[in-house]
């Protein structure tokens, strides 16, 4: 099977974010890291290929420092990278940078394309949805497990409550990744150093600019909330000070 | 409360970094982070060696990851260094396992042995299969090895190994011990030998009640009328040389090491420092002897890392000197120590309970002090290097 594993470079979790000077995305003097949802994406897809054989083929779209993403997974495996490297790639929205994976790949034939469940930052799960639509492709999301069938595939996706559907799919088709559906594996030493041979094809934006359009989608503002903290002084009798508490807990606080 | 560790880099000292020497450092973080710090403070305290960790690290290539072949890494010896202040950002004693199997037993093997004799331990040690443990130490024989007692004698093709051994980190879990000892018919030059810890004669025995370390393995070896074959013998070794030698690799990453412990107590005094409260309802941070405490930190890491990132560049073009590598050794040591007892100290009393790793990492560098030269040791070292004169 050859496998496309979509990742993302995102602020680490705890990283202290400040708004940028634009007021609509943070300021980029801060620490990154793999998008979660992405790694266990890539090891769902080294798994798939230590049983079935193939190929395993990473993307991420971003500056220069994405490329860091691409050499950990090429060290935990991945056997090729492709890396659409601009400052532009930073604020597409999910049809556009779709489209522009969509370009980046047209001479490739994938058997499938995963991606993680959804980014840490932006958090709109629709890339990899957006782009089995690009294609023509069938796809389905939150998997859990992967199996692999005549003709195709079945997959287990997680529902809410617990509830689990089992789908049957045919290939090629766009899959995205549930976070913790498997045991991460760590990049080996010898993995980082063979990773040096491995080919990372660059491409700009300008190489797949003729493929995207105006964002969809923009953010307009973006701010830190602020913390407020208001007093009020219920008074009158206890029973009535009583029943003007529980009117408040339930209609203003609404905790009751 | 656990502060969860979130790095130190105040001179943007990444960007002196490659890529790959930044993955090499993150990838061992987090090995650190999700394998030894949740079980470190209960392994101290108990005085356990985790051994199940030896496998998981061989199988990431930490051992002897700066030798070529033999399913070793060829890692740099910066990236070699990152991973060394990983592991002791964890803990000195996990870092003094892997330092002792690749610097002390992989390395004379790979650059004394011979050809047979790296076949049968270095792919096996790398993996983690077999351990190793370094004999030179001895009880009346620490800072001047040269004073060693133990001999080894030729009878027919058989050398016979005669004394005791002291300090010997992995001891009693080495399959294989590299000892060095006075060879009788040599006029009692040094040389090396491969002791297999099986062989009648030998004995290692846990040393207890230690303060410091208590996460590793540290011996005491005997030897009585061992006999080993004399193709045993590291063939490339002539003198007590090449037991320093093998010092110097490990002094190497114990300087890298020294930054990663730096780390650890300056990060958790930090996070402390901002949450903990005193006079004011203002956290301590605040307070101007605090900041002057952690000031003084950052700056000695700051210069540590640029010490031992200098150090390594020099030996990636074999040109660092065994006294440029005692400047790192001393000074990041040193100053670990120092940046330990002011996190401890920051800390109030808190500073003296596992809760955090502050006073872990002190008691241990008490040890990472004395051994491996001393710092008074290294101290002579400079000196004899800029003055000429031998103060030994």
């Amino acid at each position: 099977m050859k496998i496309l594993v979509c990742m993302k470079q995102v602020p680490q979790k705890d990283a202290p974010l400040k708004l940028n000077e634009s007021g609509r995305w943070i300021r980029e003097d801060i620490s990154y890291e793999v998008n979660e949802p992405d790694a266990y994406a890539l090891e769902e897809a080294l798994r798939q290929k230590e049983k079935h054989g193939g190929e395993v083929v990473v993307i991420t779209a971003g500056p220069g420092r994405a490329q860091q993403v691409l050499r950990e997974a090429l060290a935990k495996g991945a056997d090729r990278a492709i890396h659409l490297e601009g400052d532009e790639f930073v604020g597409l929205d999910p049809v556009n940078t779709a489209k522009a994976i969509q370009a980046a790949i047209k001479d490739d034939a994938f058997d499938l394309i995963f991606t993680g469940l959804q980014s840490d930052d932006y958090g709109f799960a629709q890339t990899g949805v957006i782009l089995s639509e690009l294609l023509n492709w069938p796809h389905a999301t939150i998997i859990m497990q992967i199996e692999k069938k005549d003709g195709g595939i079945r997959v287990k996706r997680e529902l809410e409550s617990g509830d689990f559907q089992f789908v049957e799919m045919p290939l090629p088709a766009v899959l995205t990744i549930q976070s913790g559906i498997n045991k991460l594996r760590y990049a080996t030493l010898i993995g980082i150093k063979q990773a040096k041979n491995k080919p990372l094809q660059k491409k700009a934006f300008a190489d797949v600019q003729s493929a995207i359009g105006p964002n969809l989608q923009q953010i307009q503002r973006l701010y830190i909330p602020q913390k407020t903290k208001k007093t009020e002084l219920l008074e009158g009798t206890s029973t009535e000070v009583a029943k003007k508490l529980v009117e408040k807990l339930r209609n203003d606080v609404r905790v009751l | 409360m656990a502060l969860k560790f979130r790095g130190v880099d105040f001179i943007d000292f990444d960007s002196l970094l490659s890529e790959d020497e930044i993955l090499v450092r993150d990838n061992t973080r987090k090995f650190v982070e999700e394998n030894v710090i949740p079980g470190i403070e209960q392994w101290n305290r108990d005085g356990k060696f985790p051994r199940e960790l030896i496998r998981p690290m061989g199988e990431l290539g930490f051992y002897g990851a700066n030798l070529k072949g033999y399913g070793c890494a060829e890692m740099s010896n910066v990236e070699y260094g990152l991973v060394m202040q990983e592991l002791e950002r964890g803990d000195s004693g996990l870092r003094s396992f892997v330092s002792v199997q690749s610097a002390l037993v992989m390395y004379p093997i790979y650059a004394f042995g011979s050809d047979a004799q790296k076949d049968q331990w270095l792919q096996a040690m790398a993996k983690g299969e077999k351990l190793g443990c370094f004999g030179l130490t001895e009880p009346d024989a620490g800072s001047n090895p040269g004073a060693m007692r133990t001999r080894a004698r030729k009878d027919g093709n058989e050398y016979v190994l005669n004394g005791e051994k002291m300090w010997i980190t992995s001891g009693s879990i080495a399959d294989v011990a590299v000892i060095w000892a006075k060879v009788d018919d040599e006029r009692g030059n040094v040389r090396g030998f491969l002791v297999e810890t099986d062989r009648p004669g030998f004995k290692a025995a846990d040393i207890h009640g230690k303060w410091s370390l208590r996460a590793s393995v540290t011996s005491s070896l005997s030897l009585q009328d061992v006999r080993i074959p004399a193709s045993n013998i590291l063939p490339k070794t002539e003198g007590l040389k090449n037991a320093l030698m093998c010092l110097n690799q490990a002094r190497y990453g114990i300087a890298w090491g020294g930054v990663g412990a730096a780390m650890a107590v300056y990060d958790c005094a930090l996070q402390y420092a901002q949450f903990r409260k005193q006079f004011r309802d203002q956290p301590i941070a605040s307070h101007q002897m605090v900041q002057e405490k952690l000031v003084w930190m950052i700056n000695e890491i700051s210069k540590a890392q640029l010490l031992v990132l200098h150090v390594g560049r020099l030996k990636d073009k074999n040109r660092a000197a065994h006294y440029h590598i005692s400047m790192a050794k001393r000074n990041n040591v040193g100053i670990a120590l120092e940046c330990a007892r002011m996190a401890r100290d920051i800390l109030g009393a808190n500073g003296i309970a596992d809760e955090y790793p502050v006073f872990r990492h002190m008691a241990n560098l008490e040890s990472v002090k004395t051994y491996e030269g001393t710092n008074d040791v290294h101290t002579l070292i400079i000196g004899q290097q800029i003055t000429g004169i031998d103060a030994f």
